[in-house]
């Protein structure tokens, strides 16, 4: 039998403090995930100070439990990953150095993960991959298209100008009274409503594989506000459907216009919002209809926030290219990966 | 024992390796590189000249702050996870101790501050006895006005240190008199050597899970969150899903 690989992984980009413990870089042995939402919900969004506090208290507790649940030590150890960036560069420190010190402590080989990368091999965990590879990553911070022609080499050749899809839901939902983390609830009411607003779908047509929702987020608020000074009363099911719409239409119309150009065999769908139940549906319809070749791979709901267990899938391409590093890591909150070449304007 | 000190609560960086009162190696640095970067491949360094495996470690000693937030942090999580990965002793001690404990004359006053903005300070006050800083006036985040409010009751001398006393010597000087003495600037720096001399004799921490850094203040948020509303709790904040 081949030797198993296990790595210990740690994610504390934003408000979710995370360890986890995965064999062979797709199996979950252990994925311990500790939430802040309810502490952020006190102040309508994360606050990056009141975050890093609340890492440092969490930090031992999730290395202990997910040792504990893979029922492993650290004598089985092969690695240890952990996210560097993007994200809160307070968060970011506690993982950071709480993930060297264990390296040091048990003299392990050191993985530093792009959060990013982490979210595209969520979907790892459903099935292998095969490139090349398109994912649209969608999350809070982030809206992107990212080929891949191997793993491990992430190229981006879209993204938003303005807003992540995500905290333009955030920022409806603060309108709608709905509160922190408002993506969840919106999709909900998206689903009892219809699209009777017709919000612009900003940048449907142009010819490149940008997003844009700060547009569709001031259309949004205005009608709202409009709809106030005259005392109107607006169904909040169909404001939730209408825009959720336009964001759907915007993402699905911008992938398919990608795949066109660049044919690949596997799209991934993955990031916070790839939660979503209206995106994954329109993807599951209009995917098999455009490319009934081409397969998809949806991060399953469960990977699709923040978590240690992306963190080892992805930990463990590198690990396989002896991408380490050393003691001197430090966080980079804003990380990105590199456009293609030639896509950057 | 076996003691590594670890002091990162500000811009000067300290690591020293000692065993029992014999110190094995320490670097002091002042030259504002992020600790993040600097920390790790110090301890590395020493220990590693020390001629020292992380395992053979008994107690690990740190300052907990007041200081730079992050800079605490960094210094904390780096000892709780080190105690606790290796499940050895975790000793905490007070940023502010620590760099009082430069001073040797006994029954000295001692006044250690670093600079919070907005002219206030966090600081406390300290006599040197049986060669240990004991806290008179206990740690706190300060208006330098009320500060010197609070040392009117005592008319000694008081020796002011750190790097930051600089910027508010001046209206030390005026209110306090003679008594305001400059510690002289080779105390300035805080050293892990002190640190961890200190700490070799407390108790260590019962539950380092619980560990965290002495911020002595909340966040602005969660003071503005209090303000308005005064009863309700809302913990716990954290939740495992």
């Amino acid at each position: 039998m081949e030797k198993q690989n296990l790595i210990l992984a740690f994610e504390s980009s934003c408000d979710e403090t995370s360890v986890a413990v995965i064999r062979n870089g797709h199996e979950i042995l252990s994925n311990v995930i500790a939430t802040q939402i309810n502490s952020h919900k006190r102040f309508g969004g994360v606050v990056p100070e009141v975050a890093s506090r609340h890492h440092i208290e969490q930090i031992t507790i999730c290395i202990e439990s997910a040792l504990q649940e893979a029922d492993v030590t650290y004598e089985d150890l092969d690695a240890v990953a952990v996210t560097y960036g993007p994200g809160l560069v307070g968060a970011l420190l506690v993982g950071v150095n709480a993930a060297k010190t264990v390296a040091y402590a048990h003299h392990l080989p050191l993985i530093p993960v792009n959060h990013m990368a982490g979210h595209i091999y969520a979907a790892r965990f459903v099935k292998p991959f095969e490139f090349p590879m398109m994912a649209l990553l969608v999350s809070g911070g982030h809206t992107e298209l990212v080929y891949m022609q191997a793993d491990g080499q992430f190229e981006i050749i879209g993204e938003t100008r303005d807003d992540a899809a995500g905290e333009a839901y955030d920022k409806i939902g603060r309108v709608l009274g709905v509160p922190y983390p408002a993506g969840k609830v919106i999709d909900e009411m998206a689903h009892q409503g219809q699209d009777t607003f017709n919000f612009p779908r900003a940048m449907i047509d142009e010819d490149n594989y940008d997003f844009s929702f700060s547009g569709l987020k001031s259309a949004f608020i205005n009608t709202v506000h409009h709809a106030d000074q005259i005392g109107e009363t607006l169904d909040h099911n169909n404001l939730a459907a209408s825009f959720q719409a336009s964001v759907v239409d915007v993402l699905t119309s911008k992938t398919l216009r990608v795949l066109k150009q660049y044919p690949v065999k596997q799209l991934v769908l993955a990031g916070g919002v790839a939660a979503n139940h209206g995106l994954r549906e329109r993807l599951q319809e209009v995917l098999p209809q455009e490319f009934p070749e081409m397969e998809l791979i949806m991060a399953p709901l469960k990977l699709c926030g923040d978590n240690g267990a992306m963190i080892g899938a992805a930990g463990y391409v590198q690990y396989q290219h002896q991408q380490f590093g050393d003691a001197a890591l430090n966080a980079d909150p804003s990380l990105e990966f590199d456009w293609m070449p030639g896509m950057l304007k | 024992m076996k003691l590594l000190a670890i002091d990162t609560s500000n811009r000067p960086l300290s690591v020293a390796v000692l065993e029992d009162t014999t110190i094995l190696a320490t670097t002091t640095t002042n030259i504002g590189r992020n600790h993040s970067s600097t920390l790790l491949p110090i301890i590395e360094n020493l220990m590693a000249q020390a001629g020292l495996q992380p395992a053979d470690l008994d107690r690990i000693v740190v300052a907990t702050g007041p200081g730079s937030y992050t800079g605490i942090r960094i210094g904390v999580t780096t000892a709780k996870t080190l105690a606790f990965t290796l499940n050895k002793e975790l000793v905490g001690v007070s940023s502010l101790a620590a760099l009082a404990g430069n001073v040797v004359k006994e029954g000295q006053l001692v006044v250690p501050l670093f600079d919070a903005r907005r002219d206030n300070i966090f600081t406390g006050l300290y006599r040197i006895e049986n060669h240990q800083p004991v806290s008179v006036i206990a740690d706190q985040h300060v208006s330098v006005t009320e500060w010197v409010q609070q040392l009117a009751q005592y008319p000694e001398p008081l020796v002011f240190i750190g790097t930051d006393v600089e910027q508010y010597a001046t209206d030390l000087q005026a209110q306090l008199a003679d008594r305001f003495v400059r510690a002289q600037a080779q105390l300035d720096l805080p050293q892990a050597t002190v640190l961890g001399l200190i700490g070799r004799q407390l108790p260590p921490v019962e539950h380092i899970h619980d560990f965290v850094p002495d911020y002595l203040r909340l966040t602005q948020a969660e003071r503005d969150w209090q303000a308005k509303h005064p009863e309700k709790e809302h913990a716990p904040y954290v939740e495992k899903i």
